[in-house]
């Protein structure tokens, strides 16, 4: 077992989920709110990284950090070098990658708060934004929770964008699953087996959480 | 019905005026909402059936709804003006408005969601505000718990209390007694009477029983598929109704001025005498003021009709009198009977006319259960 690799996945998958927990609220509430006619796409762009191979959008996002890149260049003039193959790269192409499940729990859960209670409370004199605040997201706390469980489960098992952006590199970049796939070029079946065992266990509790949580939310009302 | 409305009276603040057009969907088609009135301080009824375009024209006066085009104004302040591009948001109206549906927060306690409106206050002033009006409503032992936790009436006095406390320029009631027991309605109709004596505002109140109107009624509008079909005092738009809508919408045929003559208190029943003639009728006890004026409302399809004095019947009122007139309509036969100059309208099948040979002059008995005598006070 790689606890090198154990820790690091760890830190980046709470990292992760972290940050889409701060940044997907205000985007699955401009989702579910906006009426703008090209909504669509949007929705579409967010919900691609589902659809595409890991490979493809790490492809793109190594060409954005790349020192060919503008964001590239005015993060080398920040700190003197790239963010490919950096910690801090990784970090960017998984948010893209775990995006979706971290927004799309968000928005399907304010999207079902009973759109009554937003009239009341607009006719008690709450702008959307306090109303969004003080009654959207207390009635979304299980779809706020699956969301983040879900990008943090996303992120740990990630292999082909850590692959493409942050390379293999011991302690900065090489995260469980990649040390699972050296593993087993290793030919080290058993230790591979190890991880691998570890990285299941821990998928199949997080998802058990969440759909428990969701059964015991729909039984008793929300969140006492 | 009023041809036009009087230019607003400067000084007369506190009244709504409504002149909106809306398209609005039900499920027996698309309709156009279109009327134009006034509310003053006190209750005014809209009233009409279920579709008629009565939670729209709420909804369009609360700013949750935009209206297609017209005016609304409120306490002489323009909220809505299609003209000039005026459309002040829900939020910033200060109507309080209780929905059909009550739309209390689950995840809030009874207090929490009376002190949801009153973010602007201090937390002391907001606590002392709401727990008085929880007093008031007699529900502050419900504070700490959740609307799934405590019973229908207590929800709807909740929801009540709610729109209250941020003293609304002006209330709007969607249908607030419905699917109530009957104290607890008049419970409520108390609670809301009171609330009106100390605050003097528009509200519009939806209903779609004519109980109702007689109950709180100061003026009542008859809305139907989006048009306002009569406006007046429900005496005048109900008792004598010059649209066969309103009649048939209030659902009494028989509406009789009365008064109180004796109390029964262990029969739990009262004698009214009926101002139309020297009838008296035997009803429910209900809380009424002695002096104040009552109605007395009785379906025709309650009435039965015999031709020899009955015996041995549990209804309490069997008045003698004479068939005047006989009305076919569809299946049913109208009789109007006159009992000494009150007349009763009696709705009979054709094969009841048939069998009792009923004919014009024909000498009858009118037989009333208690309990078909509905009390609408004035």
């Amino acid at each position: 077992m790689n606890w090198e690799a154990f820790w690091l996945t760890v830190k980046l998958a709470t990292l992760v989920s972290s940050i889409l927990f701060v940044i997907g609220i205000p985007i699955a509430h401009w989702l579910t709110s906006s009426r703008w006619r090209w909504k669509f796409l949007v929705e579409a762009v967010v919900a691609l990284p589902i659809v595409l191979p890991p490979t493809v959008l790490g492809f793109y996002v190594l060409i954005a950090l790349g020192s060919r890149s503008p964001l590239g260049r005015w993060w080398q003039s920040l700190t003197g070098h790239t963010l490919a193959f950096t910690f801090e790269g990784l970090v960017i192409g998984t948010l893209l990658y775990s995006l979706p499940f971290a927004v799309q729990p968000f928005a399907a859960s304010f999207a079902g708060v009973d759109s009554r209670l937003l009239r009341a409370s607009a006719s008690l004199g709450m702008p959307p934004l306090l109303t969004f605040w003080r009654v959207v997201l207390p009635l979304s706390k299980s779809g706020l929770i699956t969301g983040f469980t879900l990008s943090f489960a996303h992120t740990l098992g990630e292999f082909g964008v850590v692959l493409m952006v942050g390379g293999n590199i011991p302690g900065v970049t090489r995260t469980i699953s990649i040390d699972i796939y050296d593993q087993v070029q290793a030919a080290n079946y058993s230790s591979a087996n190890q991880t691998a065992l570890v990285l299941l266990i821990i998928s199949f509790v997080l998802l058990s959480l969440v759909f428990g949580l969701n059964r015991r939310a729909c039984a008793v009302g929300p969140w006492k | 019905m009023r041809a036009a409305i009087a230019p607003l009276t400067a000084g007369l603040s506190s009244e709504v005026e409504i002149r909106i057009r809306k398209r609005f969907h039900n499920p027996e088609g698309n309709f156009l909402l279109n009327v134009h009135f006034r509310a003053l301080a006190g209750f005014t009824i809209l009233f009409g059936a279920s579709g008629a375009g009565k939670t729209t024209l709420l909804d369009c006066v609360a700013g949750l709804t935009e209206p297609d085009e017209g005016r609304i104004t409120v306490g002489g302040e323009i909220v809505f003006d299609s003209e000039n591009k005026c459309n002040i948001p829900a939020w910033k109206r200060n109507i309080g408005y209780l929905l059909q549906d009550l739309a209390l927060f689950p995840h809030l306690t009874a207090e929490q969601n009376v002190a949801y409106g009153l973010r602007r206050l201090r937390t002391q002033e907001r606590e002392a505000r709401s727990r008085e009006i929880l007093m008031a409503f007699g529900i502050d032992s419900l504070r700490d718990r959740r609307p799934e936790e405590i019973s229908g009436g207590e929800r709807q006095r909740v929801a009540l209390a709610r729109a209250l406390v941020t003293k609304p320029r002006a209330l709007l009631l969607d249908e607030p007694l419905v699917a109530l027991d009957r104290p607890t309605k008049s419970l409520i109709l108390a609670d809301l009477r009171r609330w009106n004596q100390d605050h003097r505002v528009p509200i519009l109140f939806v209903t779609h029983s004519g109980e109702d109107v007689f109950a709180l009624g100061e003026e009542v509008v008859v809305l139907d598929a989006g048009k306002i079909l009569a406006q007046g005092q429900p005496k005048d738009v109900m008792y004598a109704p010059r649209v066969e809508t309103v009649a048939q919408l209030s659902g009494f045929e028989n509406i009789f001025d009365a008064t109180v003559v004796a109390v029964n208190k262990d029969r739990g029943t009262m004698t009214v005498r009926l101002a139309s003639g020297p009838v008296t009728l035997e009803t429910p006890l209900v809380r009424v003021d002695p002096e104040g004026p009552l109605r007395v409302g009785i379906r025709a399809g309650d009435i039965l009709l015999a031709t020899e004095s009955p015996r041995g019947l549990s209804a309490r009122n069997i008045v003698p009198g004479k068939i005047q007139r006989l009305e076919q309509r569809d299946g049913i036969v109208s009789a109007t009977t006159d009992c000494e100059g009150t007349h009763f309208e009696v709705h009979l099948t054709l094969a009841a006319r048939d069998a009792l040979e009923l004919a014009s002059g024909k000498n009858v008995w009118v037989i009333i259960k208690t309990h078909s005598c509905h009390l609408l006070a004035g």
